[in-house]
């Protein structure tokens, strides 16, 4: 269910490391929690992410979820099809629905994230 | 009481179920210092008569009932009584917000139907289901304008109505947004295009421009616009007087439109309940704040509408939401929409024809104080005595005359602000104009 | 015996677009009485308009019956009880309408000289002084339009005591139960939003409390009843905690229909509250809206009140707009007058008497309900209740029904959902506010009604959730809405 090679946060984000730049998603588990996704907010391409912070938000009929970068850095791409097709995110969270590529400032964060076992662990606690 | 349907032996036994042997116990985990121990100071309950004879006294205070030639932002026109008959009806006046979408398809559809024509008579692409009114729809518009540009300041016209600015002013002082003011030509009533230009920046978020404006000059929309424009800034058009959008071009080049709709739900009613609108272009449609109705589909495959994009208001978004609205005017849209069903198409450019040819009438006979081409109001300047002693002798002839201007432009407290509607006969305009002829000598 | 709810057949209706044929009126104006003016000479031929596109036309027999059709598809409170959480909708006495419809009040002009309008000013004067006395507070604006406008107002004076005291400060506290409007209106106002959790018993945090109201916090904005329908029992000792930091208390008013004659927020420590004239003094919401959210303060906050304010010179109503320390205008005009003429008819209908007689009843129906529904739901919190009572839907959840899928299906009960999913601190909410307005027999079947429910829950549970079954429509498709919104008509191509 969840990629080994990802890390992940405890909001429930995920980074894919390719090289030195992060594609970041949210992961299986929000998807569903929020429901049906009718929106997302993607963050502009050349802003400077910061680990912790707001990067965007999706947005379901009844509710809005803020997405927190799970790293630092500037956002080179954005995941365009997301703006046409939203229901990307619930349909493949972990492929098609990523959300934006991030160029590492500080990759030492990522020693900070979970790995898959441990956020199947989270997971497994918050059902 | 007759309106708490319960009797007393009801009463007793509904307390007795709860184990309870007086309604003092309802109360017991208020902290008794907190309690009111003796009644409320108010004259005790009287019946439907006593109450509707003191309001009719109150109405008999008031004078009303006679040609009246007011308007700035609010206005007489002829409202069919089916307005009336149908917004009336329990099941539109004591509904509740359609959140239930399957138990208010019939409030739903009228909403749809009104966001269409605001579309249709403005030319925008999509509007909100209403503001509280037009003062609030402008000031609203304006922080929507920040959000979209990213940009913190505004320029307003200063021939937009005082009372709007001085709203817009209180709701942008605590957002740190500076308005700056651009000034109106003295001689055409209207904005002074290049000074309107030179105040605009690259921290210009909107210019915003009300026509036709407080003067009832109609303003050159399209060169704001492109000023607007070229400054990187939106251009808001805000307008008082409804009806003038059934003869008035739709400026193309506008990005947001924000008015007021009292001229097709109400009479003046003392200054409220009014109703705004704004209406914008279908990539600003996340900033718009108020409600949306969306046409969807229920589960059989019927075309069925509901309350939609929820999610930039304030029961979703809290603090971020694009507004803090919640109720808005449904009832006095619905009352605008009825309006616009029964006059329709061509009934709506006949009024505002009507209203057109009335004003033009009695200004033909009258000192103009503006060069500029108005709708249905214009300035008139008063030569030989103060318009409040012009309005003391119409008073005398009963007759409401106009808006003496001191009081908002203190340039120009030697004019008044007339407005003939359709509502005004030709006899009426006679005798206002004699009284003005007349110096005001009775 | 007559159950709430039974089938009948209602008219079809299409849009207006839809039966719209050229030439139709619905409305004929007299002739002119003066020449008419060719538009393009006089306005400039680039101002006039072409036909505006696509707009109706009809027979005035269609727009009656168009309209007509469409309010059968609509629940009233005319037709059954709205057991709305927060949200008090009681009945709306007919003789409110007659009072606002009264000529020489509907048209008046809000431009009229003073003297001709001494009637209108009357009314607004004794509301004033009504609501200040319900509410145990020295001064009231009528001025805003609604209560989200009103707690704007409020904040916005708080903010400019403050600041004319040197520092407006940053922030301000809010409940995590507050209703959405409180954190919106707080940063709309320039402040940011601090929201403190609620203790295990649905209230604030009173151990807590001092340590969270730094030099930062401008405010509390508190709910009384809080939206858990309990009575917030150490307001005064909050107000006193915040007033000894120089802050102050604002109390949200919508729930002032479990207070009424009872308690008053001034004599617990509020400096400034809203209402909503809408909920509590049973002016209709017309489907949301207009209402009115007057706001009343204490003393020290009078200067402050949006200009201009009623005030007596000579026996004579006069408007007073010297006001330097005024935050302004919040509106255009003076307020929702004919809302508030509403108001007013009401308050005199009831008096003191019958005020207080509403609130009691209120609270018993609230009371009388919870009582009947503990059994079959789950009650997270046990405090005594005031006018509304919340539930949740943990023991319906166990089979896949959740609270959105019970509000569906009291529909086909003949009742209006109750408010789901809200307050926020509650999971799987069910709100329930009956108001004084319901007869025994009303609520009676609407526990029925739920028991029955509780029952399909676990008996027939895809039954709830594809509910409501009844209705025009079936449950209507609302992501597809929210993805590709649809948000006009357009003819065909």
């Amino acid at each position: 269910m969840y990629p080994e090679e990802f890390k992940y946060t405890r909001e429930h984000e995920w980074v894919k490391v390719e090289g030195d730049v992060g594609a970041v998603g949210i992961t299986f588990y929000a998807q569903q929690a929020l429901g049906d996704i009718v929106y997302v907010e993607l963050p502009k391409v050349g802003m400077k992410a910061e680990k912790g912070k707001t990067l965007g938000s999706v947005e379901s009929v009844k509710a809005v979820s803020d997405i927190y970068a799970p790293v630092s850095g500037e956002v080179i791409e954005v995941n365009e099809a997301l703006v046409q097709t939203p229901e990307l995110l619930n349909r493949d969270p972990h492929g098609a629905g990523w959300l934006a590529r991030i160029r590492l400032s500080s990759p030492e964060e990522l020693n900070n994230l979970l790995d898959a076992e441990q956020y199947q662990a989270l997971v497994a606690e918050e059902s | 009481m007759r309106f708490l349907p319960k009797s007393d032996a009801e009463r007793r036994q509904m307390l007795e179920t709860l184990g309870l042997e007086s309604a003092e116990e309802l109360f017991a985990q208020i902290p008794p210092e907190l309690r009111l121990r003796r009644p409320l100071a108010l004259d005790p309950g009287r019946s439907e008569f006593e109450v509707l004879e003191f309001m009719r006294a109150c109405g008999r205070r008031n004078k009303t009932g006679q040609p009246c030639f007011l308007g700035a932002g609010a206005y007489y026109h002829y409202r069919p009584v089916v307005v009336e008959t149908l917004a009336s009806r329990g099941e539109f006046l004591t509904a509740y917000t359609p959140y239930q979408a399957e138990i208010s398809q019939g409030l739903l559809t009228a909403i749809f139907e009104f966001q269409t024509m605001m579309c249709q008579l403005t030319g925008m692409d999509v509007a909100n289901a209403s503001m509280y009114d037009g003062s609030t729809a402008m000031a609203e518009a304006a922080l929507m304008a920040r959000r979209i540009t990213g940009r913190e300041h505004v320029v307003v016209a200063a021939s937009a109505h005082p009372e709007y600015r001085e709203v817009l002013a209180t709701y942008a002082h605590n957002q740190a947004i500076r308005i700056r003011e651009a000034p109106y030509d003295p001689e055409s009533g209207a904005v002074n295009v290049p000074a309107a230009a030179s105040l605009l920046d690259d921290n210009t978020a909107a210019l915003i421009i009300q026509s036709p404006n407080f003067f009832g000059v109609v303003e050159p929309l399209r060169e704001l616009a492109g000023a607007a424009h070229a400054a990187g800034a939106l251009l808001i058009h805000v307008f008082t007087e409804a009806v003038s959008l059934g003869l008035l071009a739709p400026c193309e080049e506008a990005d947001i439109v924000a008015g007021e709709l009292q001229s097709f739900a109400l009479p003046p009613s003392y200054g409220g309940p009014y109703a705004g609108v704004i209406a914008t272009r279908e990539k600003f449609v996340r900033q718009l704040p108020g409600r949306l109705v969306g046409q969807t589909t229920d589960t059989r495959g019927h075309r069925a509408f509901c309350l939609t994009l929820s999610t930039r208001e304030q029961h979703i978004r809290r603090e971020k939401a694009t507004s803090n609205i919640c109720t808005n005017q449904a009832l006095v849209a619905l009352m605008a929409t009825i309006f616009m069903t029964a006059y329709g198409k061509q009934g709506l450019r006949e009024l505002a024809e009507q209203n057109l040819a009335k004003a033009h009438y009695a200004a033909a006979r009258l000192p103009l104080r503006f060069r500029g081409s108005f709708f249905n109001e214009f300035v008139v300047h008063c030569e030989a005595r103060p318009p409040e002693a012009i309005n003391r002798a119409l008073a005398e002839r009963n007759i409401v005359g106009g808006l003496p201007l001191g009081r908002f432009y203190p340039e120009l407290s030697d004019c008044m602000l007339l407005c003939v509607t359709e509502m005004i006969r030709r006899e009426d305009m006679e005798r206002l104009v004699e009284t003005f002829r007349s110096g005001g000598q009775a | 015996m007559t159950g709430k709810a039974r089938r009948h057949i209602v008219q079809d209706e299409p849009l207006v677009f839809e039966i719209s044929a050229p030439g139709k009126r619905g409305c004929q104006l007299p002739p002119l009485d003066v020449p008419a003016v060719d538009a393009a000479e006089a306005l400039g031929g680039a101002n006039v308009r072409r036909e505006i596109e696509g707009f109706p036309e009809l027979s005035e027999v269609e727009v009656v019956r168009h309209f007509t059709r469409l309010s059968t598809w609509n629940y009233a409170i005319d037709l059954g009880m709205y057991p709305l959480g927060s949200c008090t909708m009681k009945y709306n006495p007919r003789a409110n309408e007659a009072a606002a419809s009264v000529e020489g009040l509907a048209w008046a002009h809000p431009y009229q000289p003073e003297e001709t309008v001494q009637g209108c000013l009357e009314i607004m004067a004794r509301l004033e002084q009504a609501l200040a006395e319900i509410t145990g507070m020295d001064a009231v604006s009528l001025q805003p339009a609604a209560g989200a406008h009103g707690e704007l107002t409020g904040i916005l004076l708080i903010r400019a005591l403050l600041a004319g005291r040197g520092n407006p400060r940053r922030k301000i506290l809010i409940p995590d139960s507050a209703h959405g409007t409180n954190p919106a209106t707080a940063a709309i106002a320039g402040y940011e939003v601090e929201n403190i959790r609620s203790n295990e018993r649905g209230m604030i945090d009173i151990e807590a409390f001092p340590s969270l109201v730094t030099e930062d916090v401008a405010a509390l904005m508190i709910t009384n009843p809080n939206t858990l329908g309990v009575f917030e029992v150490n307001i005064a000792r909050i107000a006193e905690i915040l007033h000894a930091k120089g802050a102050l208390l604002y109390m949200d008013g919508a729930n002032m229909n479990a207070l009424v004659g009872i308690a008053r927020p001034g004599d617990a420590g509020v400096d400034v509250l809203h209402l909503n004239l809408h909920k509590t003094f049973s002016t209709p919401h017309g489907g949301g809206g207009p209402g009115s959210g007057p706001v009343a303060v204490k003393k020290e906050l009078e200067p402050f009140l949006p200009t201009p304010r009623l005030k007596q010179v000579n026996s004579q109503w006069r408007w007073d707009y010297d006001r330097p320390q005024s935050i302004g205008r919040v509106r255009a005009f003076y307020g929702n007058f004919g809302v508030l003429v509403r108001a007013l008819a009401y308050i005199m209908a009831c008096g003191s008497d019958g005020l207080r007689a509403a609130t009691v009843d209120a609270v018993l129906n609230a009371n009388y309900v919870r009582k009947a529904l503990e059994p079959h739901y789950d009650l997270p919190h046990k405090e005594p209740s005031m006018h509304e009572c919340v539930f949740s839907d943990r023991r319906q959840a166990r089979h896949g029904v959740r609270t959105m899928d019970i509000a569906k299906r009291l529909i086909d009960y003949g009742f209006h959902p109750y408010t789901v999913a809200f307050p926020l601190i509650v999971a799987g909410a069910l709100m329930i506010e009956p108001t004084e307005s319901e007869s025994r027999r009303e609520l009676d079947l609407f526990i029925e009604a739920m028991i029955a429910i509780a029952r399909e829950a676990e008996e027939n549970p895809e039954l709830v959730r594809t509910a409501p079954h009844t209705t025009r429509t079936s449950r209507v498709d609302e992501v597809t809405a929210a993805r590709k919104p649809i948000l006009r008509w357009r003819p065909e191509e």
